[in-house]
């Protein structure tokens, strides 16, 4: 039975993804392409937001997978800690840029939508400073790859940053709930109710349905990116040790 | 304990004027709000908790990076570390010294600023205690954002990149209880949420801190 720490090894772990990653990204391209033009175009106004409603086929994937971007580059940073597994860390470089890309998508398309429907680009509410905490983070985290030479050390540093980080990140985003009362409104596709199947409560599935599609495309599209990313790396890497070793020989 | 505690006090008072930077900064920033938003004493009696939690912050971050370069630089923090003082007490000692050295004075001299920015008479004493509670607070997250960027040379900018985040809790509660003081309100809940960070990033953040500055002396 194979297990999952075999794609621990950087040649195997190019080998799958480079089989995968053509699917992968075609599948990507594809979803993404039918829930952004199902979303945009054949799905009715809402009755009160006219057509900006549209924006959310954007909007809620992207800030989706921007959190979820982090919570894998967790995952990925504990099991570098505990294991030592050099595609985990890579895997956890390489996801950062894409989340923080996600983060200012998520935030730009919110800033898009709230100047038509609260008359506002910005405003200090709860999920947009946590959000914004959350893009400081992702640049920081970034910043601090990018200034330490040594690999396994910065590995090292920026994943007990991640940890340090994702308990901050926390506390901010419940601290902020504290300090403002928002405008966003709370969570209302994934609700308790609506997933009982409460028709009352739930998104109609005109809006829904497209919606779930985008999501998938976007968490595709990570997925493809993260992987490509991470092959990058790995190759990156091994450029630089033969170039080392040349050097010296 | 006590002897590295009173060596790095006696090197942050006397080395280098580090000392009485932090204060001068912080009565600075004091004095420049006025001037970029005008003299409007019921304007500035309104921010006055805000700017004095926001200057004092600042005072910290521009000394965090002295709590561990200098030792890093001259080696003497490779000679702590084989000390039989564990690490998590090196950081936690360190972190205190720089409390001591700079958040004090800060909580000490902040009183005295509020009077330039006409702070209510009730905020004296929210802003003096919410500022005694949140500095320990500062200077611990600050060790450790100093224990992570301490290998990198002029690595100021990416420390205040990396620690300014980690802030963010502590100020909002801590500048909520200076601001609901001074407003005369009730400060029970943030005063208790403050408290709560500050007891907790003390009990845990220090385990971070040194396992971050074991991996940079490797």
């Amino acid at each position: 039975m194979a297990s999952i720490w075999e794609y621990a090894n950087p040649v195997k772990f190019i080998r799958t993804t480079d089989r995968v990653l053509p699917w992968l990204s075609a599948a990507a391209v594809v979803t993404l392409l039918v829930g952004l033009v199902w979303g945009f175009f054949f799905t009715p106004d809402d009755y009160r937001q006219g057509s900006t409603v549209k924006i959310i086929y954007l909007h809620v994937p992207a800030a989706l997978m921007a959190i979820n971007a982090w919570l894998m580059m967790l995952v990925a940073s504990l099991i570098w800690i505990v294991r030592r597994h050099h595609v985990s860390a890579l895997a956890a470089r390489a996801a950062a840029p894409v989340g923080a890309v996600m983060t200012v998508i998520a935030l730009v398309t919110g800033a898009l939508w709230g100047q038509p429907m609260w008359g506002t680009w910005w405003e200090w509410d709860p999920r947009l400073t946590s959000f914004l905490i959350l893009f400081l983070f992702y640049l920081g985290y970034m910043a601090l790859w990018a200034a330490i030479e040594d690999d396994d050390t910065a590995a090292d540093l920026t994943s007990i940053l991640c940890l340090v980080g994702s308990v901050f990140a926390i506390l901010s985003r419940y601290a902020v709930n504290f300090w403002n009362q928002g405008l966003h409104q709370g969570a209302s596709v994934m609700r308790a109710g609506a997933l009982a199947g409460d028709t009352e409560e739930r998104v109609s599935n005109i809006f829904a349905v497209p919606l779930f599609v985008s999501m998938a495309g976007f968490a595709l599209l990570f997925i493809a990116l993260v992987f490509l990313r991470t092959q990058t790396e790995i190759r990156a890497r091994r450029t630089r040790a033969l170039m080392a070793r040349e050097r010296m020989g | 304990m006590i002897a590295l505690l009173t060596r790095d006090l006696r090197l942050g008072v006397r080395a280098g004027g580090g000392f009485g930077l932090g204060l001068a900064f912080f009565l600075i920033v004091t004095v420049l709000v006025p001037f970029s938003i005008g003299p409007e004493s019921a304007l500035l009696a309104r921010i006055a908790p805000g700017i004095l939690w926001l200057g004092a912050l600042l005072a910290c971050l521009l000394s965090l990076d002295r709590i561990l370069t200098l030792d890093w630089e001259d080696g003497s923090l490779d000679l702590l570390a084989t000390a039989p003082l564990p690490m998590e007490g090196i950081v936690s000692i360190k972190a205190l010294a720089h409390w001591i050295t700079t958040g004090l004075p800060l909580v000490l001299v902040a009183p005295a600023l509020g009077v330039l920015l006409n702070l209510p008479g009730p905020g004296y004493l929210w802003v003096t205690v919410s500022l005694l509670l949140g500095t320990p607070a500062l200077s611990v997250i600050g060790t450790f954002g100093a224990a992570l960027t301490v290998g990198i040379k002029r690595g100021g900018l990416l420390l205040s990149l990396l620690v300014l985040p980690l802030y963010v809790p502590t100020l909002i509660f801590g500048a909520e209880v200076a601001r609901r003081g001074a407003a005369g309100l009730e400060v029970v809940t943030p005063l208790t949420l403050l408290a709560g960070i500050t007891f907790g990033v003390i009990a845990l953040l220090p385990f971070a801190s040194a396992a971050v500055l074991r991996i940079n002396l490797r």
